[in-house]
């Protein structure tokens, strides 16, 4: 695990890409095939099964620091993470080790086997033999969570110095649904699988959120407009008399919307489409929370196939008849792809995202101010000429959101965040008036600077009315613009709302709490919106 | 009780006097110069003679009798007198003596020597005032040695790569404390105007110091190849860094041990140095003194009292309005001298 510490904590110690860059290509030339393989796996989100649950953890790390259970825990909401808090409370290591991150990976999965005494034998030798930083990793490998401050770009970037492979080809090769079990370095990084290749998806090309007024782009001609609809993300795979369905986060969802098998009986295989899922019915979409509801299931019951039956959306195609079409224009493989769906019969479960025509930006923007009453969340535009690019790249694609809903509300409770905001309070409860009572409707957690986290932390300090556990219930006294994207009933929740994506767009501090708004104005924005 | 909290501060009826107030009294005690400790306003102060310099040159024209560490001073029907609290130069712990029950304040402490502070010294009483701005199982200092060993290292390859190193410190006591413990021979070392006033006054009473240069409007940084630059905190990330170009920036301070104070500050390094006593040091320092009753302020205080209780101390919260070592706010003194 040594050589995997010093890399972590190269990472951790530098904000600078390059130095980064530099210190997990060195990694990759010189780190054993296995431990390289569970880097990679790690760093693109992926992690052995948990064996050992945090509970246990929490209690075998005050026995062995000799403090009493309670202490540990308000320990934790100080420190933020969990991993964290038992490497720093256990007394120093007494031996050392020079086993791999390998070793200590497969350690962790035999535990799965071992009955509660054996395990707790275990991981109280491996506390022994590790230093902070190593105990630190080996924690954070049992418990997930893993953040080392390295995007799968920089990773990919790092591996393609290392091997000499070129990035897009690489970033494609790590895709799929491989473990460090089911291939080795050389099988997933230097030479290419044609099995493997059959689900293997495309890296997502994604948009930056548009800020200007979008005369800044230029000349209209050269832009196509499409509603941007609030589903999943996804690519469809047609291949091999096969199909595969990819979330944008990289996981495998085939099994999660049966509905789409069906695209096998209308496309032919070597098709790979970009789109959104979205639950449908009645030509229009459902809310995204009756899609939430499919996503958590692994199979889907009946009942739940007909509320929200789900079809693609489709934005784009990236592969047609086994080509890939990324590098040829959007203008051309947005023609294929109408051309494809136009073919297409009404029960087929794919459809094109319609484009939305315009003359001048000027007209486009009276559009976009139409987006909610279609249920889109506003428009892509995306320039003509663009080819399909990987990951997040500014310039060619842009997502031009309407503006969200705001309500004024005033700030009740307070709770510390977690990690790098792990002093501050950062987690506010806001509520509305009704009548003389404050009616706490949502949550929100972002939105200000840091400096404006600062000033509210002291402000939360001397003004604490009451405290629940790490809540605070302060006086109310600020009232927060609360920015959203949608509004829905909600049985669950004492409002009797819920909002969608809720955030601090600015703290007025021109206005005193009696001025925030009310339940009536929420429940008018139900009625208009919800 | 000898000692009780008003709404002035920590105060002693039998003699009719505050320990560090924090609003205006008639006689104020002061444990050491910081500014949530000292405070402008007060008729008449009694501090340490190392301790006065400091407090002059940040208070201005105040009145202050000195008086050295274990010196016993009758004052009314108490008996008192300070004793090194290790905390920076000159800080003092403050013993009070009333009718045979003696109770110590201690103001800030730290326990390990730093090579420039007065060392602690435990003493014995009945009642203990104690600090717990680190007073969680989860602070735990490594030895100065290997912290200013870290920062040589991390000085000496930016000087290799021609970078200049930029280490936030607080002006008084952390600054000095590195300036005295770090290899000089690596390079020059460069100081902002705050950190460097506090040097004059701590040289000026005698100790010693590596020479430093204090940073100017002037000052060129392609002068100084290879610098250790001394910031105060409140500094860094400011256009006052700006001169010195892609300098690697670090920050030393007990709050570096937690890993996400250590990414918000978004400074290249975090070294872990406090002039507090980390668990191990209030728990053992606690102990020396022989207390019965424990009376904890600034900090951790709602858990450290209850795992002092468990221990059998007969353990109390003390509402203070001492700040410890904070992260957030930037001292104003500081500001005011920069
Ligand atoms: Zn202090
Ligand atoms: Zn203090």
């Amino acid at each position: 695990m040594k050589r995997f510490a010093a890399l972590f904590a190269a990472l951790d110690r530098t904000t600078r890409t390059t130095v980064k860059t530099a210190a997990l290509a060195s990694y990759f030339r010189s780190a054993p095939d296995r431990d390289k393989l569970w880097t990679i796996a790690l760093l693109s989100g992926r992690r052995p099964r948990r064996t050992v649950t945090t509970t246990a953890l929490r209690e075998w790390a005050a026995e062995r620091a000799g403090i009493p259970l309670w202490l540990f825990e308000e320990c934790y909401p100080v420190v933020g993470d969990l991993a964290e808090t038992i490497a720093l409370v256990l007394p120093p290591a007494s031996r050392t080790s020079d086993e791999p991150l390998g070793h200590w990976i497969d350690e962790i999965r035999a535990l799965a086997a071992l009955d509660e005494p054996a395990r707790k034998a275990r991981i109280l030798d491996a506390w022994d033999r590790l230093d902070a930083t190593e105990r630190f990793l080996f924690n954070k490998l049992i418990t997930g969570g893993f953040r080392l401050g390295v995007s799968q770009k920089l990773m990919t970037r790092a591996l393609s110095q290392a091997t000499g492979v070129a990035e897009p080809e690489l970033a494609h090769r790590l895709m799929g649904d491989w473990t460090p079990d089911s291939v080795t370095f050389d099988g997933l990084v230097l030479t290419r699988d044609p099995a493997a290749d059959l689900s293997r998806p495309y890296p997502f090309y994604l948009a930056y959120q548009l800020d200007d007024e979008p005369a800044a782009l230029g000349d209209p001609a050269d832009w196509r407009a499409y509603w941007k609809w609030d589903g999943i993300r996804g690519q469809l795979i047609l291949r091999g008399g096969e199909h595969f369905v990819w979330s944008r986060g990289e996981e495998l969802m085939t099994d999660r919307f049966p509905e789409l098998a069906a695209a096998r009986d209308f496309i032919p295989p070597g098709t790979v489409l970009d789109g959104e899922i979205l639950a449908w019915r009645d030509a229009a979409p459902l809310p995204f929370n009756a899609l939430q509801k499919r996503i958590g299931r692994k199979s889907v019951p009946k009942k739940l196939l007909a509320e929200a039956p789900v079809r693609l959306m489709a934005y784009d195609l990236l592969e047609w008849r086994g080509e890939d079409l990324r590098d040829r224009p959007f203008d051309d493989r947005r023609a294929r792809l109408d051309a494809l769906v136009a073919g297409l019969p009404p029960e087929a479960p794919i459809m094109a995202s319609p484009p939305v025509a315009f003359q001048d930006w000027t007209a486009l923007a009276a559009e976009r101010a139409r987006a909610r009453d279609l249920g889109a969340e506003g428009l892509m535009l995306k320039r003509g000429a663009s080819p399909y690019l990987a990951g997040r790249k500014k310039g060619d694609w842009w997502k031009w959101k309407v503006d969200p809903l705001t309500i004024d509300a005033v700030m009740i409770y307070a709770q510390a965040g977690h990690g790098r905001r792990a002093t501050l309070y950062t987690d506010f409860t806001f509520a509305v008036w009704d009548g003389p009572a404050l009616v706490p409707f949502t949550k929100a957690y972002s939105g200000l600077t840091d400096a404006e986290f600062r000033q509210i932390t002291q402000w939360v300090r001397k003004n604490t009315l009451d405290r629940f556990g790490p809540v605070r219930q302060v006086r109310p006294e600020h009232v927060f613009e609360i920015a959203f994207e949608g509004i829905q009933q909600s049985p669950r929740h004492k409002s009797g709302v819920a909002l969608r994506f809720p955030r601090m767009a600015r703290w007025r501090h021109d206005k005193p709490a009696s001025e925030a708004n009310t339940l009536a104005d929420l429940k008018d924005m139900l009625a208009q919106y919800g | 009780m000898v000692l009780s909290v008003t709404d002035q501060g920590i105060y002693c009826a039998a003699g009719d006097f505050h320990i560090d107030p924090w609003r205006p009294v008639d006689r104020a005690l002061i444990t050491h110069g910081h500014a949530d400790h000292a405070r402008p306003g007060h008729r008449a102060y009694l501090a340490t003679h190392a301790a006065a310099p400091v407090i002059r040159h940040r208070l201005g024209d105040v009145r202050i009798e000195t008086i050295g560490y274990g010196e016993p001073r009758r004052i009314g029907d108490a008996t008192v007198s300070f004793h090194p609290a290790g905390h920076v130069p000159g800080s003092a712990q403050i013993r009070v003596e009333v009718a045979g029950q003696v109770w110590v304040a201690s103001g800030d402490y730290k326990t390990a020597p730093d090579g420039l502070s007065e060392p602690f010294e435990p003493v014995p009483c009945h009642g203990f005032i104690t600090e717990c701005t680190f007073g969680l199982p989860v602070f735990s200092w490594a030895p100065q040695a290997q912290v200013m060993a870290d920062i040589d290292a991390w000085w000496a390859a930016n000087a290799a790569e021609g970078r200049a190193s930029v280490l936030g410190a607080y002006a008084l006591g952390k600054a000095q404390r590195i300036l005295a413990n770090v290899d000089a021979a690596i390079g020059p070392i460069l100081t902002h105007g705050a950190i460097e006033a506090t040097n004059a006054v701590l040289r000026a009473q005698g100790l010693a110091l590596p020479d430093t240069i204090q940073v100017t409007p002037e000052t060129d940084p392609r002068d100084h190849p290879g610098a250790l630059v001394l910031a105060t905190p409140s500094a860094l990330g400011t256009p006052w860094m700006r001169r010195f170009g892609p300098a690697s920036t670090a920050f030393a301070s007990g709050w570096m041990q937690l890993r996400g104070v250590r990414r918000r500050r978004a400074a290249d390094r975090g070294f872990v140095l406090s002039d507090h006593a980390d668990w191990d040091g209030l728990n053992t320092a606690i102990r020396a003194t022989g207390a019965e009753t424990v009376l904890v302020t600034h900090g951790y205080t709602a858990p450290f009292r209850r795992w002092l209780a468990e221990q059998g101390y007969d353990a109390h919260v003390l509402s203070t309005e001492y700040e410890g070592e904070s992260l957030d706010t930037p001292d104003p003194t500081e500001e005011a001298a920069a």
